[in-house]
């Protein structure tokens, strides 16, 4: 059982939300079960009336006796509470252990950095040079169980790719963890499902599942560092952006631009969105959020700058060679 | 009883609420775009021989009593690590700013003045690195530090952990004149 979208709780993309959605399955099945059975006795209780009841009143003198078949049936109903409850409480043991078993030997860890309003994301790895640095997008190999520790920078946010697992919240201050274990290639949508303030809605996360392969591919492009600026626009873009506001909070590794409050930069040309899902990712939009952010996505940190016309053309020139 | 009695209680009342949307107004963007920290009428006391210091730049009052600017200042304050030389305020390589005593001058634009150029010994110019917007910002929280803020617009709580008691409950200090150089 499943179904398509890029959003659903019903895509069962993954271990987890498969084993979530049999669970549901489980716990409908027997939901249904007994509300037709109390709905079907409420009926029956109806259609016979008082008259069949008159016969156990305190003037016939047999009121303290129960009618043989409402006992069998009461007797049934408890034994039936007793055995759906207990299916209900095994099935959710069971899923609960199957998720578990994907921490037990993750091939992949990440750390993701919620903040107001994007995703910090870090695949970490022991040898330092093998590190990534991106944000508001994953890439996962398809097969591979994934672990996330999780943290916050700033306020409560909760991660939730309805696809492939429930939502894990992100607290400040402390660690949580989630695991993943894709199984179908696609793009997904994550999105903050904790109310997190004025952009909360603009804080999606691209989630990419694809096969080792191009996951392969795509880590090693994202452990080059950015690319150098070709024609003169984009050397005054590069200039710009590594000298002015833009460097005091974004990091574009391989330039002088270091700062780590804001989104890291390095290939940010390759991403599907601007501004954490705000935006999709083409020319129009990128000059509409570098010209204006805050008309972009009102209330984010990135401040409107007031950029000269010329210096717009450049930096824009300049960030999209980040691929 | 008069039955003009509750017209001068609603006028009342919807006075408290203009000043309650003073309090807390947010502009994100910077009205109008671009705008400038004080640079040609230098607000600046600092002269030989001493200087009346120009009149109070008018866009302060946009800034200085505003919640959200000293909100979003504290925040700017950590993240462009402010904290490295002064500390939270008390001070370290670089002068206290939880005093009322300011070498550069308090008031809200000569604080802006001092962080967009910078002063010597140490203290960088932000000019150009930060949006004039956020210099202001900066400036709003760095004076609500010396207690001179209004009670309701500065934060009550810090976004470090901190021991000393949050800035809404602390003893409001006089303010200070405009040439408080020492």
């Amino acid at each position: 059982m499943s179904f398509s979208g890029f959003q659903t709780m019903l895509g069962a993309d993954a271990l987890e939300s498969s084993n979530f959605l049999t669970l549901f399955a489980v716990f409908m099945a027997v939901c249904v079960v007994m509300y037709l059975l109390v709905i079907a006795a409420l009926l029956i209780g109806m259609w016979r009336g008082r008259s069949s009841r008159e016969q156990l009143t305190v003037e016939s003198g047999r009121h303290h006796e129960t009618e043989p078949a409402f006992r069998t049936a009461l007797i049934g109903w408890t034994a039936l509470i007793l055995v759906g409850l207990t299916a209900l409480t095994i099935a959710s043991f069971f899923t609960d252990r199957s998720n578990a078993s994907v921490a037990q030997n993750p091939g992949l860890t990440l750390k993701i950095t919620a903040n107001q309003w994007w995703w910090d994301v870090e695949y970490t790895s022991p040898d330092s040079s093998k590190m990534i640095r991106t944000a508001n997008e994953i890439h996962l190999p398809v097969g591979v169980p994934v672990e996330a520790t999780l943290q916050a920078s700033d306020v409560i946010h909760s991660l939730w790719i309805p696809n492939l697992a429930g939502k894990q919240d992100l607290i400040p201050g402390r660690t949580t963890d989630i695991q993943l274990l894709p199984r179908k290639i696609g793009t997904y949508r994550g999105q903050c499902a904790e109310f997190c303030g004025i952009q909360h809605t603009h804080m999606a996360l691209d989630v990419t599942v694809e096969s080792k392969a191009d996951f392969e591919k795509w880590v090693a492009a994202q452990q080059r560092v950015a690319f150098a600026p070709t024609t003169p626009l984009q050397l005054a873009g590069y200039r710009y952006v590594t000298t002015r506001e833009c460097s005091a909070c974004h990091n574009i590794t391989g330039t002088p631009a270091g700062g780590t409050i804001g989104p890291d930069l390095t290939h940010f040309a390759s991403r599907r969105s601007i501004g954490a899902g705000t935006l999709p990712m083409n020319t129009g939009n990128l000059y509409g959020w570098v010209a204006d952010p805050q008309s972009q996505k009102p209330g984010n940190h990135m401040p409107t700058i007031g950029l000269e016309p010329a210096d717009l053309h450049a930096v824009v020139a300049y960030l999209e060679t980040l691929k | 009883m008069s039955s003009r009695f509750p017209n001068k209680l609603a006028a009342v009342a919807l006075l408290a609420l203009l000043c309650g949307c003073h309090r807390d107004q947010q502009q994100p963007r910077g009205q109008p775009l671009g705008e400038t920290v004080p640079a040609a009428a230098s607000p600046d006391t600092i002269f030989p021989g001493g200087a009346t210091p120009a009149p109070l730049d008018p866009r302060a009052a946009d800034y200085e009593h505003n919640a959200y600017a000293i909100a979003q200042g504290q925040q700017l304050f950590t993240w462009m690590n402010c904290v490295g030389c002064h500390a939270h305020g008390g001070g370290g390589m670089g002068p206290a700013l939880m005093d009322g005593k300011w070498r550069y001058g308090g008031r809200i634009d000569q604080i802006a003045s001092s962080i967009a150029d910078g002063r010597p010994n140490g203290m960088p110019a932000w000019r150009g690195k930060l949006t004039n917007q956020q210099i202001w910002q900066l400036a709003a929280y760095v004076r609500s530090l010396s207690g001179q803020v209004r009670k309701d617009a500065v934060g009550a709580r810090a976004d470090t952990m901190s021991n000393t008691p949050p800035q809404t409950e602390t003893i409001r200090k006089p303010v200070e004149p405009a040439d408080s150089a020492q």
